[in-house]
C-alpha cells in the first residue's frame, strides 16, 4: 500500500466517525492555533519595540554629568571633554561627538507665542542625532563660531507659531525677546518613537549664541551632554569603554567613582530584545503544552479506535496484511488528524494575529503580529510529528495484535 | 501408501500448549494428518477438542508449540509474523461464521483487500469484479454489507477468500449464521468452487449436514485425530 492511498483510506475511516474526529482535530487546532499566535505576537511585539527604541540610533552613547555624591570636587562635561573624545588612538571606535545644552525660553511670532525647550548645540548635532529636515538645514561650523542668530525649528512649535510647517526660511522668530533668523524647519519624529531629545516641540541654536544670551548659567565651555556616534554597531560596548576612560583621566576621578554617565542606547534595545525573545518563547512554550494536550487527545483517540476496531485489524491480518501495513494505516490516521489541525490552527493562530492588530491599533499601541514562514513550518512540522509520535503507541499496539486473539475479540 | 495426488497439508506431531495462569492447556497433543489438493475435508469435534486451535495453526494464523506443519510445500511452523502473513495472503482463504467484512466499504472495496496487501495495483478491480462474478455477486459489486442479506456477505466473504486463488479454503462454520436453505446454497457453492478450481476446501464445523457433504471427516477429541472415515 503506498502513503497516498493510506492517507485516502485514513480520510474514509476518519470521515465515519466525524463527531469524535472533529473534536480530537480541535485539541490541535487549537494547539498549533496558540502557537502561531503567541509566537506571532511576540515577534509583533519586538518589532514594535524595536522601531521605537531606533529613534534614538543604535550607533549612539549618550554621555552626562552625573557625579557620584562621594565625589569632591566634580567637573562637568565641557567642549574640551568633547575634542578629547574625538581621539583617533585612545579612542579608535569613536567616529565622532556632539555637544548640547539645554534650557527653557519664550518664542514667538508676531502675536503668538509658546514656550519651547531651547538646544544650543555644535554643528553636528542634526546629524549625529538623525535630524531629518523639512526644509532648509542645519546651522553650519560658522555660524557656531561666529555666536550666529540663526535657529532651527521644531515642526509642532512651526506649526504653532505659523499654522503652517513650509516657507518659513528666512522669517525671523524672537527667543526671549532676541531676534533669530529661521534657517530650517525639522520633520516630526514621528509618534511613539523614544528619544532623549524631544526636538518637535524645541528651537535649536548654535551652543555658543545660547551660552552668551539664553543659558547664561554654567562656563563658556560648559555643555550638558555629549552624543558619541560609534564606529560600528558592534563596537558600541569598547567605545563605551574608552570614552570612560578618557574622561576618567581628565576629570581626574578616584578609582571607581565617575561624575559623568555614559548611556549606550543599544544596551536597551538588546535588553528589550532579550525580554522580548523571552517572552515569546515563554508565551509559545505554555501554547505548546496545548499542543502536547491536542496529542495526548490523538493518542487517546486512537486507542479507542484501535480497541474498536481489533476484529478488523484481525480479518486485515488474516487476508495478508503485515505489522508494516497496520501500523501505516493507523500512523496514516493520527497524522491525518494533525494535519488537518494544524493546517486548520495556523489559519486560526492568523485570524487571532489580525484580530489582536485591529484592537491594538485602535487603542493606539499597534502591534502587527508577524506570521513567518518558519512559524507555519514550524507548525507544520511539530503538528505531523505529534501525530506520529502520539500515534505510533496505538498503531504499534494495533500491528504486534495477534491475528487469533484479534479476530476472537467481539 | 502412495499419494495419487501431492500433499496440500501435511502436519507431523503438531502441540499447542497454552499456560492460564498456573495450568498448561494442551489444545493438541502430537495430532499429525495430511489433506491431499483438491479434497473437502470437514474437521468435527466437540468444544475443547482442539479444533479451533487446529484450524488457525493450518490456517497460519498461529504457529504451533512443536511439531512440522508444511503447507503447499513451505515449512510453515516456525515462520515469522510477516511470513505466515505473506502465506496466509497468497495459499489461504478465510470464511468466517460471522463473515467479518468491512462494513464501511464495497463488496468491491472488501474483495479487493487481500490484493491491496498482495500489492496487486493495475488489476485488482478487474481481479475482484470477475471474484464476485463467479460467487454470482456481479451486479452488487457496490453495495455495503449492511445492504445485503446474510448469503449475500457470506458470497462476499467467499469471493474474498478466492480473490488471490488460493491453494486452500478454510471455512470456520460457514453455514452458523445462516438459515439452512442458504446454508445449502452457500455449501453448494463451496463445492463447485472445489469442482470447477481444484481449491482443497476445508469446514470447521459441528453441524453434521455440512460435515456429511465432504468426502471426508476428521474428528478430533483432546487435541488427537480420532478418527478418520472417508
Amino acid at each position: 500500500m503506498n502513503i497516498f492511498s493510506a492517507l485516502k483510506e485514513a480520510l474514509g475511516s476518519l470521515a465515519a466517525n466525524k463527531l469524535r474526529s472533529s473534536l480530537t482535530i480541535l485539541g490541535i487546532v487549537i494547539g498549533v492555533a496558540a502557537v502561531i499566535a503567541m509566537v506571532s505576537l511576540g515577534r509583533g511585539l519586538q518589532a514594535s519595540i524595536t522601531s521605537q527604541l531606533s529613534g534614538i540610533g543604535t550607533t549612539q552613547l549618550s554621555v552626562f554629568y552625573m557625579p557620584d555624591p562621594e565625589i569632591r570636587n566634580p567637573q562637568p562635561l565641557t567642549t574640551g571633554d568633547m575634542q578629547a573624545l574625538v581621539d583617533p588612538i585612545n579612542a579608535p571606535d569613536v567616529k565622532a561627538v556632539s555637544a548640547s545644552i539645554s534650557g527653557v525660553g519664550l518664542v514667538s511670532f508676531g502675536s503668538k507665542s509658546s514656550s519651547a525647550t531651547i538646544y544650543g548645540t555644535t554643528a553636528n548635532y542634526a546629524e549625529l542625532n538623525n535630524l531629518k529636515f523639512q526644509e532648509g538645514g542645519f546651522f553650519g561650523e560658522e555660524q557656531v563660531l561666529g555666536q550666529s542668530s540663526t535657529v532651527v525649528l521644531g515642526p509642532r512649535l512651526a506649526d504653532l507659531l505659523f499654522n503652517r510647517t513650509k516657507g518659513l526660511v528666512g522669517e525671523m522668530v524672537r527667543i526671549e525677546g532676541q531676534p533669530y533668523r529661521v534657517v530650517g524647519v525639522l520633520q516630526s519624529l514621528g509618534q511613539g518613537s523614544v528619544s532623549f531629545s524631544d526636538t518637535d516641540m524645541a528651537v535649536l541654536v548654535p551652543y555658543t549664541t545660547a551660552r552668551l544670551r539664553l543659558i547664561p548659567q554654567g562656563g563658556r565651555d560648559q555643555v550638558d551632554t555629549l552624543t558619541v556616534q560609534v564606529r560600528d554597531s558592534s563596537r558600541t560596548m569598547q567605545a563605551t569603554e574608552q570614552v570612560k576612560q578618557i574622561l576618567r583621566t581628565r576629570h581626574r576621578t578616584p578609582v571607581g567613582l565617575d561624575d559623568f554617565y555614559v548611556f549606550a542606547s543599544k544596551d536597551i534595545l538588546d535588553a528589550a530584545n532579550s525580554i522580548t525573545s523571552m517572552l515569546t518563547i515563554f508565551l509559545g512554550g505554555i501554547a505548546a503544552i496545548s499542543l502536547l494536550v491536542g496529542g495526548i487527545g490523538i493518542m487517546n483517540i486512537m486507542l479507542v479506535s484501535v480497541t474498536e476496531r481489533t476484529r478488523e485489524i484481525g480479518l486485515r491480518k488474516a487476508v495478508g496484511a503485515r505489522r508494516r501495513d497496520i501500523l501505516v494505516q493507523f500512523l496514516a490516521e493520527s497524522v491525518m488528524l494533525s494535519l488537518l489541525g494544524g493546517g486548520l490552527g495556523i489559519l486560526l493562530g492568523w485570524l487571532i494575529g489580525v484580530a489582536v492588530a485591529v484592537v491594538s491599533e485602535n487603542s493606539g499601541n499597534a502591534i502587527t503580529p508577524i506570521v513567518g514562514i518558519d512559524s507555519i513550518l514550524l507548525a507544520t512540522l511539530s503538528a505531523s510529528a505529534i501525530g506520529i509520535f502520539f500515534g505510533f503507541y496505538p498503531a504499534n499496539r494495533a500491528a504486534t495484535l495477534q491475528p487469533v486473539e484479534a479476530l476472537r475479540s467481539e | 501408501m502412495t499419494p495419487a495426488t501431492p500433499w496440500v497439508i501435511q502436519a507431523t506431531h503438531l502441540t499447542k500448549t497454552y499456560r492460564m495462569g498456573e495450568v498448561e492447556v494442551h489444545a493438541l497433543n502430537g495430532l499429525s494428518l495430511q489433506i491431499a489438493s483438491g479434497e473437502v475435508v470437514a474437521i468435527m469435534g466437540p468444544s475443547g477438542s482442539g479444533k479451533s486451535t487446529l484450524m488457525n495453526i493450518l490456517g497460519c494464523l498461529d504457529r504451533p508449540s512443536s511439531g512440522e506443519y508444511i503447507l503447499d510445500g513451505e515449512a510453515a511452523a516456525r515462520l515469522r509474523d510477516d511470513q505466515l502473513a505473506s502465506i496466509r495472503n497468497r495459499k489461504i482463504g478465510f470464511v468466517f461464521q460471522s463473515f467479518n467484512l468491512l462494513p464501511r466499504a464495497s463488496a468491491l472495496a472488501n474483495v479487493e483487500l487481500p490484493l491491496r496487501y498482495a500489492g496487486l495495483n493495475g488489476k485488482r478491480k478487474a481481479k475482484a469484479t470477475a471474484a464476485l462474478e463467479a460467487v454470482g455477486l456481479g451486479d452488487r459489486i457496490h453495495h455495503k454489507p449492511t445492504e445485503l442479506s446474510g448469503g449475500q456477505q457470506q458470497r462476499v466473504a467467499i469471493a474474498r477468500a478466492l480473490v488471490n486463488d488460493p491453494a486452500i479454503l478454510m471455512a470456520d462454520e460457514p453455514t452458523g449464521a445462516l438459515d439452512s436453505r442458504t446454508g445449502k446454497e452457500i455449501m453448494d457453492l463451496l463445492l463447485e468452487i472445489n469442482r470447477e478450481r481444484g481449491t482443497t476446501v476445508i469446514l470447521v464445523t459441528h453441524d453434521p449436514n455440512v460435515a456429511a457433504r465432504a468426502r471426508r471427516t476428521i474428528r478430533l477429541r483432546d487435541g488427537q485425530v480420532e478418527e478418520a472415515a472417508s
